[in-house]
C-alpha cells in the first residue's frame, strides 16, 4: 500500500510543479491522438456516409470488413505500418517511421474504421424515408448529407468519443512505430509503460492519472456539444 | 375541367429486380385539381407518386412539367424545389415546430427575418400557433404530421404530393386533419396528388380518382364517375360498391333494362337504367349507401327495386353501420344509428331493401362469364 500512497504523492507533485517533460508529454499526447481523430473523422465518416447512402453489390462485404477493422488490434496495425513506413517499404521514402507523424498515421488507421462502422449504424439508424423527404424538400445532395449528419449528431459525436478514446489509450501501434523516444515520440501511454517497467511507480501512476483526466475532459467536452444540441 | 396540364407522364416504368413494379402509359396532371391514388399494398402507389416526384428515376419514360421535359439531373433537381412531399411518417427533423416549418425555406437559403412571418402564418393556419417553440419529439401523431403539413405549405409548392398521410393517425385526429386539409387546398388552388386507401379520404379531397392495380392505373376518372361507375369488379370492390352480382338482361325497353340474377331461373328482377342486349352476361352492382331499409313496401316510394329479407349482419363502420342482408342474394346497405334503433335491425330480423334504378351499376366486360 505505501507503493500506491507514494505514487500518488509524487504523482501529485509533478502535476503541481508542471514538470517541463511530462507536459510535453501530455500535449504531444493530445497532439497526435487529436490530429488522428480528425483525420478519422474525415475518413470514416465519408466512408460512413458513402456506403449509407449508396446500393451496390457486395455492400454487406464492405459492412462486414468496416465492423472487423473497429476490433483491429493495435499491435497488429503498430506492425503494418511499420513495414510500410520501413526503409525499403513501400512508403519508405517518406521518413517518418518514428516520428509523431507515424504515429499519427498508426492510429488514424486504428480509429477510422471505428468512427465509420460506427458512424455507419448510426446513419442506417435514420428512418429509411429521411433521405427523400429532405430531398422532397429541396435540397441539394450536399445539403441532404449535412442534414442527415446532423440528424445523428448523437450517436456520431459517440462514434467520434470511441474512436479518440481508442487512440489516446492505445499503446502497441505507438510504441511500435514511434518508438517512445525521449522528447519526440513518448506519448502517455508508452511512458507510463516504460517507467512501469522500470519500477518507478509514482511517475506511472503521474502520467496514468493525467491520461484519465485528459480522456476525461475531452470526452466531457463532446458530451456537452452532444447533449446541448437537442431541444428539450 | 379545362385546366393547363401541369405535370405530364408518358410511358413511366420502374423495374426493380427484374419485375416490371409501375407501368403508367400516360398520366396528366392539371393545374389545380387533386388526383386520388388508390389500390391495396404493393399496388404501385408509392412508387408511381415518387417518380412523379422526381425522387425516384424511373426506368423509362418521360416527365413533362409545364411542357419541358425533365432530362437532365439540373432539370430534376429544379422541379424538387417546385414540388414537396409528404409522407405516412411526418419525419421531423430533431428541432422545435418552427425549425421544422422554416427547414425547406432555410434550405432554399430564405434568410430568417424573412422565414420567420411565414413560419408563423402556417402554423397558426394547421393550428400549431402555440406549439411554435416545442421539441417535434414531444408532439402527438396528429401535430408531428400538421407540423410536415405546414412545413410543405409554407414552401407555396407548385405540387403537393401526399403519400398516404393519414394512415397512421387515430380516428380523432385524421377526421380533423383531412377537414382542415380540405379547406386549404381549396383556399390555396394547390394540384395535389395523395395516395390512400381509404375512399372516404378520396371521396373528401379528391377531383379525380385513380384506381392502381399491380403497378398499372385500372381505372382513372372523376371522383363520382369512378366511384359510381367502376369498370371491372376489382375497381368495384375497392372503391366500396360492397354488393356485385352476376345477372342476366332479360328484357331492354325505352332505356330500362331488367335482369335476372342469379344462374339458374329466378324470379328475382333487377331493374336498371341504360342500353343492353337482352341475354347479355353483366355484372350488377349497387353501393351500399344507395339501399335504404325500411319495414314494408313503400308504394310511394320512386325505388324500382325492393326486396324482402333477412338481416345476417350488422357492423359498426365508424358514424353508420353496415347491414348485410340475405334477399336470395347478397345486399349490403349503410344505416345511420338512429335508422338502426327504430327499424330494430338485428340478424334476423325481416326487412325490405330498396334502391333506385338509378343507382344500379351495369358492368360489362369481356370474359365475365368464365371469370366468375
Amino acid at each position: 500500500m505505501d507503493l500506491i500512497w507514494e505514487g500518488l504523492r509524487k504523482a501529485l507533485e509533478l502535476l503541481l510543479r508542471l514538470d517541463p517533460e511530462v507536459l510535453g508529454i501530455t500535449l504531444l499526447s493530445l497532439k497526435v491522438s487529436g490530429i488522428a481523430t480528425l483525420l478519422s473523422v474525415v475518413l470514416g465518416l465519408g466512408a460512413a456516409v458513402l456506403v449509407a447512402l449508396n446500393e451496390f453489390p457486395g455492400k454487406r462485404l464492405v459492412i462486414a470488413l468496416m465492423n472487423t477493422g473497429m476490433g483491429l488490434p493495435p499491435v497488429v496495425v503498430g506492425l503494418f505500418v511499420t513495414v510500410l513506413l520501413w526503409r525499403n517499404g513501400p512508403l519508405g521514402f517518406l521518413g517518418i517511421l518514428y516520428t509523431p507523424a507515424a504515429i499519427i498515421l498508426a492510429q488514424a488507421v486504428i480509429a477510422t474504421p471505428i468512427i465509420a462502422g460506427l458512424g455507419l449504424a448510426a446513419l442506417q439508424h435514420l428512418p429509411p424515408g429521411l433521405r427523400l423527404q429532405i430531398l422532397a424538400l429541396g435540397a441539394t445532395r450536399t445539403q441532404m448529407v449535412g442534414l442527415l449528419l446532423w440528424e445523428a449528431r448523437l450517436p456520431l459525436l459517440a462514434a467520434i468519443m470511441a474512436g479518440f478514446g481508442g487512440v489516446i489509450s492505445e499503446v502497441g501501434a505507438s510504441i511500435m512505430v514511434g518508438g517512445n523516444l525521449k522528447g519526440s515520440t513518448r506519448v502517455l501511454t508508452t511512458a507510463t509503460v516504460m517507467e512501469t517497467s522500470r519500477g518507478n511507480f509514482d511517475v506511472a501512476f503521474a502520467l496514468s492519472f493525467i491520461l484519465l483526466v485528459l480522456a476525461f475532459s475531452v470526452n466531457a467536452v463532446l458530451t456537452h456539444l452532444q447533449q446541448r444540441s437537442r431541444p428539450r | 375541367m379545362t385546366r393547363a396540364t401541369l405535370l405530364q407522364a408518358r410511358n413511366l416504368q420502374v423495374r426493380r429486380g427484374g419485375t416490371r413494379v409501375l407501368d403508367v402509359p400516360a398520366l396528366d396532371l392539371r393545374t389545380g385539381e387533386v388526383l386520388a391514388l388508390m389500390g391495396p399494398n404493393g399496388a404501385g402507389k408509392s412508387t408511381l407518386m415518387l417518380t412523379l416526384a422526381g425522387l425516384l428515376p424511373p426506368s423509362g419514360g418521360e416527365l413533362h412539367f409545364r411542357q419541358n421535359r425533365l432530362q437532365s439531373r439540373a432539370d430534376r433537381n429544379a422541379f424538387r424545389r417546385c414540388m414537396t412531399m409528404v409522407f405516412q411518417d411526418p419525419l421531423l427533423f430533431d428541432a422545435t415546430v418552427a425549425q421544422n416549418i422554416g427547414s425547406g425555406l432555410k434550405l432554399r437559403g430564405v434568410p430568417a427575418a424573412e422565414r420567420q412571418p411565414r413560419v408563423a402564418d402556417w402554423a397558426r393556419r394547421l393550428g400549431l400557433g402555440e406549439l411554435l417553440n416545442r421539441p417535434a419529439h414531444q408532439l402527438s401523431g396528429g401535430e408531428a404530421q400538421r407540423t410536415a403539413l405546414a412545413r410543405a405549405f409554407v414552401l407555396g409548392p407548385e405540387i403537393l404530393f401526399l403519400d398516404e398521410p393519414f394512415s397512421s393517425l387515430d380516428a380523432q385526429a385524421r377526421e380533423g386533419l383531412i377537414e382542415d386539409l380540405g379547406h386549404i387546398l381549396a383556399e390555396t388552388g394547390t394540384t395535389a396528388v395523395i395516395s390512400t386507401h381509404d375512399q372516404g379520404e378520396a371521396a373528401r379531397l379528391a377531383h379525380r380518382l385513380a384506381v392502381m392495380q399491380e403497378g398499372r392505373i385500372v381505372q382513372l376518372g372523376g371522383l363520382r364517375e369512378v366511384m359510381n361507375h367502376p369498370e371491372d369488379p376489382f375497381v368495384a370492390a375497392f372503391v366500396g360498391m360492397e354488393t356485385l352480382l352476376k345477372g342476366q338482361v332479360v328484357t331492354c325497353r325505352e332505356g330500362l333494362i331488367s335482369l335476372r340474377l342469379g344462374k339458374g331461373p329466378s324470379d328475382l328482377e333487377v331493374v336498371a337504367l341504360g342500353e343492353a342486349q337482352p341475354g347479355q352476361t353483366v355484372l350488377v352492382g349497387v353501393r351500399p349507401e344507395h339501399v335504404s331499409l325500411s319495414l314494408q313496401t313503400d308504394n310511394t316510394s320512386s325505388a324500382r327495386n325492393a326486396f324482402p329479407g333477412a338481416v345476417t349482419k350488422v357492423i359498426p363502420r365508424g358514424p353508420f353501420f353496415k347491414v348485410e342482408l340475405d334477399c336470395g342474394f347478397f345486399l349490403s346497405a349503410y344505416v345511420t344509428a338512429q335508422s338502426l334503433s327504430e327499424l330494430d335491425l338485428h340478424p334476423g330480423r325481416q326487412v325490405v331493401a330498396s334502391f333506385k334504378a338509378t343507382s344500379v351499376h351495369l358492368i360489362r366486360k369481356e370474359g365475365l362469364d368464365t371469370q366468375l
